[in-house]
């Protein structure tokens, strides 16, 4: 049987694979965005287990909502990557130090 | 009329300070000229028809907490009325004489307007003095003692170009304020023991607290004692007495008015003034007198020995006053405090008019003050030489003695020769032997000081620079008339008021206010008589026979002197060479100048060849400059110079420094070095943030 726990496992290791793809990825910024896409599964697969299991429908609808804002932030993210690849001719996230102090 | 004649100077300063812009130099000038000979002229109307009782006019509260209230108001008693004659009567001949010193300055460019404001200070000054004499607290007094130390900074820093005029000016605030902390302590004390600061109280109080202890520094005191020590500290200061003598002299800076107004007659008389007026307390308290006889003494000493060698006409006068307060203590030390205030009274007439004097002759020869320089001025400076041979024959004490003619009851001879003698006889019959000598040693001195000024100046023949001499001339009437007035003063002042001062008791008595009775026939006075025999007693008071004692309580009358107190009469029945001595002196002093500066003249600087090592003690004021140089100047400035360098600048600076240049941009840097602008950095530092604040809820149970 495949219960609450199983699903909490998935979400949390892809929530870590998602952290994990953030800070130690050195490549590639589309990475990053498609980690950030990876934390929100991992959110959302918990408010759909919790939302089953609870048997509460406002938990789903949540899901519906991020997934929507998730959708938005991966098309704004992508424009972003455009301008600044524009701008500096390289998408790697080494040469994405501008804020240096 | 009192009001007027005391703010009289007061609005002259403002007018003159504030107003010469408007109604221009001259008219300002004027002004305040103008009010102080007001002021003079309703002193003089004060004192002639004052009756000699005590009166009070109050003018405003001034201070109220707790139980210390002080009127601003006026106490008119017969000290008062001395005071404000030589105050207004100098003053206001000093303010017509500036008209012609202070008419051109070298020390002042083309154009600048240096008058009014000279005339606004002397004006601000008179107004001080005035509030100083005229108060009936301690408070008021004060501030009017400080009122004229500032008046005094001002006007020696007059010049204030010259750095050794501004000098000389910190120095004499500077040296003040030690003598003024002592007469605050003093103020701090009697508040302390009598609960007030007003005169009136604090004499008739003094009695009941005769026996009272006061603890100063670690150790019990008599109260009293204590007081009067403390207060003559301040009066030390003011009137330049030893060991805080060391501004006087420098004071000379200013301009010679100012020496005359403030550094002979009026300001540096404050302290005896002070010590007079605080007589009940002084009556009370023998030990401290007595310093203040030994201090006065020493001091009349010293300065006239130090008078001996000085070469600037204006250095000599300026120790030639030192002496003279010396000599005013030692009345005041030993009880005499009439007598004191005799001297004070005749010594402002012949000191300012000798300060006046040597300014008229330095206006003469273009600024030049050195004596050397001078000589066989007579004849191109007349007037002045006659006015300077009075004011001289008045500080030397030139008299016929008792024993010879007298007018009366009254010797005969210049203003200073009464006031001397009485102060030299008074010393003497008090049994101070150590206060007789010195003061007639000085007296030896103060003739030869006085009669080598007049010698190297008008008579020899004329050295320095012979284009100075050449054009030596006499100076304008508006200097002239004063010196006239005040030579009539030198000459007269003693004969007219010898009876008040120092006549038998019953007139001394009646000039000061105080109730006096007839002595018993055995000469044992009888205190419990006293009050019923005041009214027959009156009655008797012209006839010479009869002798009285003081019996006024402490505060009636200007001056509080003990029943038991017979020195007025003692110091009339001195054996007749003490009388002598004095004048002895005098002429032994005058022998030693005319040979020293007319038979021989190359004779002083043999002896001072001679007696090297004396001349050099001589000419180097004692070495006090030196002393206090090396004991209190040095080590100021090392302490000053410690925590300028390490205190200030390395501690304070550099801490500040240290903060701002080290340790703040050390943090900075290591901000700084935080933001790495990688995002994952960022992020990194997010997700450990979010663990440790969900670690830290879950731990310590969150909002529970």
């Amino acid at each position: 049987m495949i219960g609450l726990e199983h699903y909490l496992t998935v979400a949390a290791t892809l929530f870590v694979i998602g952290i994990f793809g953030l800070f130690l990825n050195r490549k590639n910024i589309i990475i990053l965005l498609m980690s950030i896409e990876l934390m929100l599964l991992a959110v959302n697969i918990n408010l759909v287990a919790f939302s089953s299991f609870l048997g509460d429908m406002v938990g789903q609808v949540f899901t519906l909502f991020v997934l929507t804002v998730a959708a938005a932030e991966a098309a704004i993210g992508l424009a972003i990557l455009v301008c600044f690849f524009r701008n500096r001719g390289s998408i790697a996230v080494e040469d994405v130090n501008v804020m240096k102090g | 009329m009192e009001l007027t004649l005391l703010f009289a100077p007061l609005i002259g300063a403002l007018l003159c300070g504030f107003g010469w812009k408007i109604v221009g130099e001259n008219a300002a000038c004027w002004i305040a000229t103008g009010g102080l000979f007001l002021s003079a002229l309703l002193s003089w109307i004060v004192f002639l028809t004052f009756d000699g009782v005590t009166e009070t006019v109050s003018i405003f509260r001034f201070i109220e907490s707790g139980t210390l209230s002080t009127d601003w108001s006026i106490r008119m008693d017969r000290l008062t009325a001395i005071m404000l004659i030589v105050i207004t009567t100098v003053s206001s001949l000093v303010h017509l004489y500036s008209f012609g010193y202070m008419a051109h300055d070298e020390n002042f460019g083309e154009g600048v307007s240096y008058k009014p404001r000279f005339f606004a200070y002397l004006s601000f000054f008179t107004f001080a003095m005035l509030m100083l004499v005229t108060s009936d607290n301690l408070i008021q007094m004060f501030f009017g003692w400080e009122g004229v130390g500032v008046a005094s900074y001002l006007l020696i820093g007059f010049y204030y170009k010259k750095p050794s005029a501004n000098a000389a000016a910190i120095k004499a605030f500077v040296v003040n304020r030690v003598g003024d902390f002592g007469f605050a302590l003093g103020i701090f004390a009697i508040y302390l023991m009598f609960d007030s600061v007003e005169f009136s109280v604090i004499f008739a109080d003094v009695p009941a607290q005769a026996d009272r202890t006061l603890t100063f520094l670690w150790r019990e005191w008599p109260a009293l004692e204590i007081i009067a020590f403390l207060l003559f500290i301040g009066a030390m200061g003011k009137s330049a007495q030893l060991l805080l003598h060391t501004w006087l002299p420098d004071a000379m800076e200013g301009p010679t008015p100012v020496s005359a107004l403030i550094h002979a007659a009026t300001m540096v008389t404050a302290g005896v003034f002070l010590v007079c007026r605080m007589s009940p307390i002084m009556e009370f308290a023998p030990n401290a007198m007595v310093f203040v006889t030994v201090l006065g003494a020493t001091t009349a000493f010293v300065a006239a020995t130090i008078g001996l060698v000085q070469t600037d006409i204006k250095r000599v006068i300026a120790y030639s006053t030192m002496s003279q307060l010396g000599y005013m203590f030692v009345a005041a030390g030993v009880g005499m405090y009439s007598a004191a205030m005799f001297h004070l009274f005749t010594h402002a007439f012949f000191k300012a008019m000798l300060f006046l004097g040597a300014g008229s002759v330095i206006h003469a020869m273009h600024h030049e003050q050195d004596m050397r320089n001078y000589g066989a001025l007579r004849k191109k400076i007349p007037y002045t030489f006659w006015a300077m041979m009075i004011g001289t024959l008045a500080i030397t004490g030139v008299g016929i003695p008792v024993w010879i003619v007298t007018l009366g009851e009254i010797p005969i001879g210049f203003a200073g020769f009464q006031s001397k003698d009485a102060i030299v006889e008074s010393a003497f019959a008090a049994g101070s032997m150590y206060g007789f000598w010195l003061l007639v040693i000085a007296a030896l001195f103060t003739s030869f000081y006085s009669w080598r000024l007049m010698f190297l100046t008008f008579y020899g023949e004329a050295r320095g620079n012979k284009h100075t001499h050449e054009h030596a001339h006499e100076s304008p009437l508006v200097m002239l008339l004063p010196l006239g007035v005040l030579a009539l003063g030198a000459a007269l002042a003693g004969m007219v008021w010898y009876n008040s001062f120092f006549g038998h008791t019953d007139k001394v008595a009646d000039f000061y206010g105080i109730p006096y009775a007839e002595a018993a026939a055995d000469g044992q006075d009888t205190v419990e008589g006293a009050e019923e025999d005041h009214g027959a007693a009156a009655d008797h008071g012209g006839e010479g026979e009869h002798r009285y004692v003081f019996a006024g309580q402490p505060g009636e009358g200007a001056l509080y002197i003990a029943p038991d107190n017979t020195l007025l009469d003692d110091a009339h029945n001195v054996p007749y060479w003490v009388k002598t001595s004095p004048f002895a002196a005098m002429l032994i002093g005058f022998a030693f100048a005319w040979l020293f500066y007319i038979k021989k003249p190359s004779l002083p600087g043999r002896l001072a060849a001679n007696q090297k090592y004396i001349y050099q003690f001589l000419l180097n004021k004692w070495y006090f400059d030196e002393l206090y140089t090396a004991v209190f100047v040095q080590p100021a400035k090392m302490i000053g110079r410690f925590l300028w360098k390490r205190g200030d600048g390395d501690v304070i600076d550099g801490g500040l420094n240290g903060l701002a240049m080290g340790i703040i941009p050390f943090f900075t840097r290591l901000a700084g070095r935080a933001q790495s602008g990688y995002i994952f950095t960022y992020a990194f530092a997010m997700v450990i943030g979010i663990a440790v604040l969900v670690t830290w809820m879950t731990m310590s149970g969150g909002a529970n």
